[in-house]
């Protein structure tokens, strides 16, 4: 294990010194912030519109510092060439991605947290109200949801060697799934075969990552999701994390590393 | 004399093309023995085939037939890397991090307690004289220190055998005096050193065997001393005549 937080050590220290995570929040800040000043028709309820924005930019925002870190990890390893030293030590293939894995997916809960704690601030600060289990709740989600993406983007950054294509792609497809997986089944009712096995295939196969969006929630102050649902999701995300770090690994540990 | 590095037999083949159809035999049956204790030099033309060696012994590329040692456990396994230090040819190590940060990271992947990390991590940033700059962040280093950085890093570990690839490369005279001098005082050491390079006249200071391959065989190995008084030359004469520069010119 001392590998693999070695590892993640590292990737963590590469985040918090590296500009993108500071751009993204000062721009969620800023937009937030610009939102909340501004008076809409004169709605009371404004802090809910606030609430809206700041959610959908902190969804936004955590997807690309998830995606955005994970997918040049590997590459830039090989393209600087400092994977020859690391994997010349005692280190496993297997361990080199644990440790790239933790690595992302700590670093973006780091982020996210830091997000929330500006969205309580910023939401709690008009209302007069923190309802901190429904945020924990959100925020543990979010996260679980985040390993299944970090894990799909190193399995992406296998397959494809350059960062940009492997960023291009998992941001299409979590998007693809975030917006339009949920309702995969709908449309495979309305489809003739062959095409409704396939739109069914598809909606079986891929995690449902919407499942763990419960922003209107916080939003509308829904309350609490029941815990063990939040359990079941989250083994849901643990096992879907697992398979990607599994194909991951297969993909990675026979692959020549030619210096 | 017990030997730490031996290969047998060793095939390497890399497949291309888009149906893998094209097959170039990189290594074809390279049989080599480094004793505990030596210097030992690898030398060859471009394409030779030292460094896919070096791939094979550090586990990067597996072989397609025969085997690798290191310390006499198959190179596939990663244990038998506990006890060695490899330098690539050049390599560009974590930019955001400082030389202290980069030896602590690799001291923790060797599960080096702390005080004896500090120590070592003293010792080795001493030695590459980066004492002044191990605070400083990698990406300000000049390419002579971030080669002298590496070099720390493969020592972190105390190895008893240190491999090299190319050390010199893309170094000034004073950069390879040093990495020299280094080599130098780990021989004195008793450390074992199997290291690359095209450099024949720092081979030829440092080594006490060397092996020369061309076209992934072997075509000789000996001590400096033996294979220079066999041609009648200095090193790279009798380099240039074992790889059949002299033949090929000639005809």
């Amino acid at each position: 294990m001392n590998t693999i937080w070695a590892l993640a050590g590292v990737v963590i220290k590469e985040m918090y010194r590296r500009k993108d995570f500071y751009v993204l929040f000062v721009l969620t800040a800023l937009i937030t912030i610009a939102a909340g000043m501004v008076n809409f028709f004169d709605d009371p309820k404004i802090v809910r519109y606030v609430k809206d924005i700041c959610m959908l930019l902190i969804w936004i925002s955590a997807l690309l510092i998830a995606i955005v870190t994970t997918a040049r990890q590997i590459p830039a390893e090989r393209e600087s060439r400092t994977i020859f030293p690391l994997l010349a030590k005692p280190v496993t293939r297997g361990q080199f991605i644990l440790g790239k894995f933790f690595g992302c997916w700590l670093a973006t809960g780091i982020a996210l947290l830091v997000f929330y704690v500006f969205f309580a601030i910023i939401t709690g600060s008009r209302e007069q109200y923190w309802p901190w289990l429904t945020y924990l709740q959100a925020i543990w989600l979010q996260w679980a949801m985040l390993a299944v993406v970090i894990a799909l983007s190193l399995c992406g950054s296998i397959i494809s060697a350059a960062p940009s294509s492997t960023t291009t792609i998992c941001f299409i497809a979590v998007a693809g799934i975030l917006l339009f997986g949920g309702h995969l089944n709908m449309v495979a009712l309305h489809q003739s075969q062959p095409l409704q096995t396939i739109f069914y295939t598809i909606y079986f196969l891929i995690p449902h990552l919407e499942w763990f969006d419960i922003r209107d929630r916080v939003i509308y102050d829904w309350g609490l999701v029941n815990w063990l649902d939040c359990v079941l999701a989250t083994l849901y995300a643990a096992a879907y994390t697992g398979l990607f770090l599994l194909l991951t690994w297969l993909g990675f540990r026979r692959k020549s590393l030619n210096t | 004399m017990s030997i730490i590095l031996k290969t047998e037999k060793l095939r390497v083949e890399f497949t291309s093309g888009e149906l893998r159809q094209t097959t170039k035999v990189a290594l074809g049956s390279l049989d080599l023995e480094v004793n505990v204790g030596e210097v030992f030099g690898f030398l060859g033309p471009n394409g030779a085939g030292k460094t896919t060696a070096i791939n094979v012994l550090l586990g990067f590329v597996p072989p397609t037939r025969g085997a690798a040692y290191l310390f006499g456990i198959d190179v596939r396994q990663p244990i038998a890397r506990q006890r060695i230090g490899y330098l690539p040819e050049m390599t560009y190590y974590y930019k955001f991090l400082t030389a202290e940060e980069l030896l602590r990271f690799y001291a923790r992947i060797f599960g080096l307690p702390r005080a004896e990390a500090d120590k070592r991590i003293d010792q080795l940033l001493k030695l590459v004289e980066l004492e002044q700059a191990r605070k400083r962040s990698i990406k300000s280093y000049s390419k002579g220190m971030q080669q002298r950085v590496g070099l720390a890093q493969a020592l972190i570990n105390n190895p008893d055998l240190l491999i090299l690839d190319e050390p010199t490369s893309g170094l000034d005279p004073l950069g390879r005096m040093k990495v020299r001098e280094i080599i130098q005082r780990l021989k004195n050491e008793g450390k074992t050193v199997f290291f690359s390079s095209h450099e024949l006249g720092e081979v030829e200071t440092v080594c006490d065997r060397v092996a020369i391959i061309n076209q992934g065989e072997l075509k000789a190995t000996g001590r400096v001393s033996d294979l220079v008084a066999q041609h009648q030359a200095n090193l790279e004469k009798a380099f240039l005549d074992i790889i059949g520069y002299q033949t090929q010119s000639a005809s």
